[in-house]
């Protein structure tokens, strides 16, 4: 199956993994990734809190090019990102002035009818049946909390895959690896998100709570599909451990790495290496766990 | 023909874009038009006046009245012709309000609109004939369909007023929801105590037969002569033998089906009473839990009953009624934040955790635990471990005034019954904190707000400006997480217990009633008036009128006034000997109709009948198509349908429609 890709900027930065292990994965399953060429930022926090007409401007722009391959639906993994192509799409559909307004920064006619997709929906479509018959290793066991941050779901009027504030999706995804998705009260809470680099004590306070409630439901990993969410969590437990001598460290996974790890594929591959919390005794966790497929 | 034309100015509403005067020069131009004449308010008395005297004056035979939508003042303005002595159906209406001034605002072109459309009418009124009301029978019977406090209530003044009244509820008992109240605001008074009188005498009255456990399957007739079918469901006990001695539901084996009037914080036997002063206090074998009927085993009940009461084998019975005036009844539902139950369209309260933590409850379910006849007797007792709650958190608007998740309309009696159960909860845990997260304080009504102060000032509940984000677990607390935005900062409460009032809905099955008496209802299911401020009781259907919350979210005081209200216009046409109706039928000519009947198929009200034509020695010649006047809407389906042009609608003839077209 052919897919629109637009990785966006964390992807390539402090993301790298998350584009390895999507990149991986999805090729494992048999999807073919077509990278928006000359791709351009997605217009999030900055843009979007400045001008709104740039805001919106900025994804359409891929959106031209991205039709211009002849792409039909994109997959879109960052959350700010699919966030913004998808309020956009909805703000020009809705708004004819606007559209026109765009079109004259464009020069050129602006084309929405495109099918965005993002990080838990892509593997809904790949569906249950292909990942099962790929699974080398069932990560039986192994207690998981599924973390949605804020953007993968609001605003529901525009995102209207799952519930914004009792999601499930997530956790059905993560059924497919044989994994067991916990019950938990911090899956929608705020993070901290862009306060990370302004206001980094917030960050710690907002995001040390969301670790401690996954950790106190018994979660021995934190599974996340967006880059904010998982610098915030990652990057800033070596922080939290500063202001809280008992912090526990929490590995802090992508979704496709979760499911990699279900195919068998190695840490590296998957990026594994790259995060701020060693995931080492997550893994060695696994290969206890982990029953080999005949 | 002499016709006089009327142009009304309705204020500013028409003479502000049409020039009034100007379309009355223009207008006495037309041929047969012998006077015109523009005024400022032609609905008033000295306006219908001016058309009373140009009638004498003038010997007008037809008059056309250019005004506000006929809808509005057709009837006035034909009584007015009536009264000057022209058959009130001489008289049109042209609408140059809806039509015209209301919706263009260039004044010329409004004006030759104005003028084009009292030309079209003009030529329409030569047409006109003089016609005759219709006059048909009343049965002097009411049927009020639900058994809460709205139809006991509309019952009662009707049967007072002496007329026969057939109540018709749908549960086991009637009582409906306010028997499961446990006191009532503004005055605390205990709501069992003021309504099963009520209830009893609803029972004894000699005016009014009782149904419960019956519902109204279908309905024919219109106005005055209504044929109701009442499906009474099978109670498999009889309730001619059955004395109520309850010996049955004491030994039912079974004990376990979570009871409907304790909103599920109580179990209840397979045969049951739903409350101890149930009326009628005969029981019911709910037949999804008896062993019996799923089992074929068991029948202690059949072998403890000195009556011989238990029936297994009896079936739902059809009963038929005529009556003349319907009452709708039927109430409420609380919005259940289940999402498997939860209807599509409402996104749910799944944060809240309603259904997954069993302390958190509904108002409803609150009204139990604080009723004496509730399953902890009147202690508040939390559900899940029956130890008394230190702190309580009442959140109000759930669902209610919530566009994006829930519904937008204000529920309208939580403000008040949240009050009042912070006041109760502090009245019998006197050292437990009460809270209350709210948007506003809706508490209009005689003592309502003082009603309000007083949990505030005198019961120390704290009131909380803001809403709830989410309740959940920790440690045997639920905490509960919100913004009081008075003060600008997050709060979190360690809870004991979490009370949600969650939106008064219409019944799931509001909708298919609706249908079934022809009666409309709004996106939510709520029955529609006809008119909000000045037809507030009455359906759009001729003789149906409407009580208490299937209307709207109502309180107790309004759902009795508005029964009242509704008793009241069943009693105005009860009055009357015989029924007036327009003459706008439909009529058939027999000479040409073939008996095709298609005007049968399309016909929503069932008015075409079939008629054999004979000939003096008997002999069928033809079977041809005969409107029933008394059911016939004047829709005119059947007149566009007649492929023979052999049905015309009386007061809209072809000549009269070509011709207005023609005017044009």
């Amino acid at each position: 199956m052919d897919i629109g890709y637009y990785p966006g900027c964390s992807l390539t930065g402090t993301a790298r993994e998350y584009d390895q292990s999507i990149r991986k994965v999805l090729s494992e399953l048999g999807i073919n990734l077509i990278e928006i060429e000359d791709w351009s930022c997605c217009g999030a926090t900055s843009a979007h809190a400045t001008n709104h007409l740039l805001s919106v401007a900025l994804p359409l722009r891929n959106f031209n090019l991205a039709a211009k391959q002849g792409i039909k639906e994109i997959f879109i993994p960052c959350a700010a990102c699919y966030n913004r192509f998808v309020v956009a799409k909805r703000d020009v559909e809705q708004n004819s002035q606007l559209k026109k307004e765009v079109e004259e920064i464009l020069e050129e006619e602006v084309v929405t009818n495109f099918n965005i997709v993002n990080m838990v929906q892509i593997f809904k479509m790949i569906g249950k049946d292909n990942i099962l018959a790929r699974r080398q290793k069932e990560l039986s066991g192994l207690k998981v909390a599924a973390y949605y941050g804020c953007l993968l779901l609001r605003p529901p009027s525009a995102v209207n895959f799952d519930d914004a504030e009792e999601p499930s999706s997530m956790e059905e995804i993560i059924k497919f690896t044989g994994a067991e998705p916990i019950n938990w009260n911090f899956k929608t809470e705020c993070c901290g998100a862009s306060h990370s680099i302004t206001n980094t004590n917030v960050v710690l306070n907002l995001s040390k709570r969301i670790i401690d409630d996954a950790l106190e439901m018994g979660a021995e990993a934190i599974v996340v599909a967006c880059p904010m969410c998982h610098s915030n969590l990652d990057m800033r437990q070596r922080n939290m451990s500063k202001i809280d001598s008992g912090h526990k460290n929490m590995p802090i996974l992508y979704l496709p790495e979760l499911v990699g790890l279900s195919l068998g594929l190695d840490k590296e591959s998957l990026g594994l290496n790259l995060h701020f919390i060693d995931t080492d005794p997550l893994l060695s966790r696994f290969s206890m766990a982990i029953v080999a497929k005949e | 023909m002499r016709i006089g034309v009327f142009v009304c100015h309705c204020g500013e509403n028409i003479g502000k874009t049409v020039d009034c005067p100007a379309v009355a020069k223009e207008v006495i131009k037309f041929p047969n038009v012998v006077y015109a004449i523009d005024y400022k308010y032609m609905c008033s008395d000295p306006g219908q006046n001016m058309i009373k005297q140009a009638i004498t004056e003038h010997k007008l035979n037809a008059v056309v009245v250019a005004s506000c939508s006929p809808h509005m003042h057709e009837k006035t303005f034909r009584k007015a012709c009536s009264a000057a002595g022209l058959n009130p159906y001489m008289c049109e209406i042209a609408n140059i309000r809806e039509h015209c001034s209301w919706v263009h605002d260039n004044i010329e072109e409004a004006t030759k609109k104005a003028i084009d459309l009292i030309r079209m009418t003009v030529e329409r009124v030569k047409f006109n004939a003089p016609l005759a009301e219709i006059k048909v029978p009343i049965t002097k019977k009411a049927l009020v369909i639900g058994g809460g406090i709205s139809g006991i209530q509309a019952a009662l003044d009707i049967a007072g007023a002496g007329f026969k009244v057939i109540l018709v509820e749908k549960e086991p008992s009637i009582g409906g929801h306010m028997s499961q109240l446990s006191e009532t605001f503004p005055t605390l008074d205990c709501s069992q105590c003021i309504l099963t009188p009520r209830m009893v005498e609803a029972y004894q009255h000699p005016n009014i037969k009782l149904y419960t456990y019956s519902e109204v399957e279908n309905v024919d007739g219109f106005i005055g002569n209504f044929k109701v079918t009442i499906r009474k469901k099978a109670r498999s006990v009889r309730e001619d033998l059955c004395t109520g001695c309850g010996l049955c539901v004491q030994k039912c084996p079974i004990k376990k089906a979570p009871s409907e009037f304790d909103e599920g914080l109580s179990n209840r036997p397979a045969i049951y009473v739903p409350f101890p002063q149930a009326v009628p206090n005969i029981p019911v074998i709910d037949r999804t839990v008896c062993t019996y009927f799923k089992t074929g085993k068991c029948q202690m009940c059949k072998k403890v009953c000195g009556r011989e009461a238990i029936d297994f084998e009896q079936k739902d019975q059809l009963i038929t009624e005529d009556v003349g005036a319907i009452i709708v009844a039927t109430g409420y539902k609380l919005y259940k934040i289940n999402k498997k139950d939860s209807d599509s369209t409402v996104k749910g309260y799944g944060e809240y955790g309603y259904g997954k933590y069993r302390d958190v409850i509904d108002g409803l379910q609150f009204e139990r635990l604080a009723s004496a006849s509730g399953p902890t007797a009147g202690e508040i007792l939390r559900p899940s471990d029956r130890k008394q709650p230190k702190k309580v958190v009442f959140i109000q608007c759930v669902g209610s005034r919530d566009e994006s998740k829930g519904f937008s309309y204000c529920s309208k009696i939580c403000c008040m019954y949240t009050a009042k159960h912070a006041m109760l909860y502090k009245h019998k845990v006197h050292d437990g904190e009460a809270y209350v997260f709210y948007m506003d304080i809706r508490s209009g009504g005689k003592g309502y707000d003082e009603f309000v102060r007083r949990a505030i000032e005198e019961d120390h509940v704290k009131y909380i400006r803001g809403r709830v984000s989410r309740v959940y677990e920790k440690n045997g607390k639920y905490i509960v997480k919100g913004e009081d935005t008075l003060s600008s900062v997050p709060i979190e409460i360690e809870a004991d217990m979490v009370v949600l009032a969650t939106a008064m809905v219409a019944q799931p099955e509001a909708s298919k009633l609706a249908q079934t008496l022809g009666i409309p209802y709004d996106k939510y299911g709520f029955y529609a008036e006809v008119h909000p401020k000045l037809r507030p009781v009455e359906s759009s259907s001729g003789g149906i009128f409407l009580a208490g919350a299937c209307q709207s979210p109502r309180d107790i005081p309004e759902s009795v006034a508005m029964a009242s209200a509704a008793a009241s216009k069943a009693l105005v046409l009860f009055g009357n000997e015989m029924l007036e109706r327009e003459p706008v039928v439909a009529k058939v000519n027999e000479n040409t109709c073939v008996g095709c009947f298609y005007c049968k198929k399309v016909c929503a009200y069932n008015a075409i009948d079939l008629k054999e034509i004979r000939d003096k020695k008997g002999n069928l010649i033809k079977v041809v198509a005969s409107v029933n006047t008394g059911l016939c809407q004047g829709c005119g389906t059947c007149n566009a349908t007649c492929p023979s042009k052999s049905i015309e609608l009386i007061g809209f003839n072809d000549e009269q429609i070509f011709y207005q077209i023609k005017a044009l």
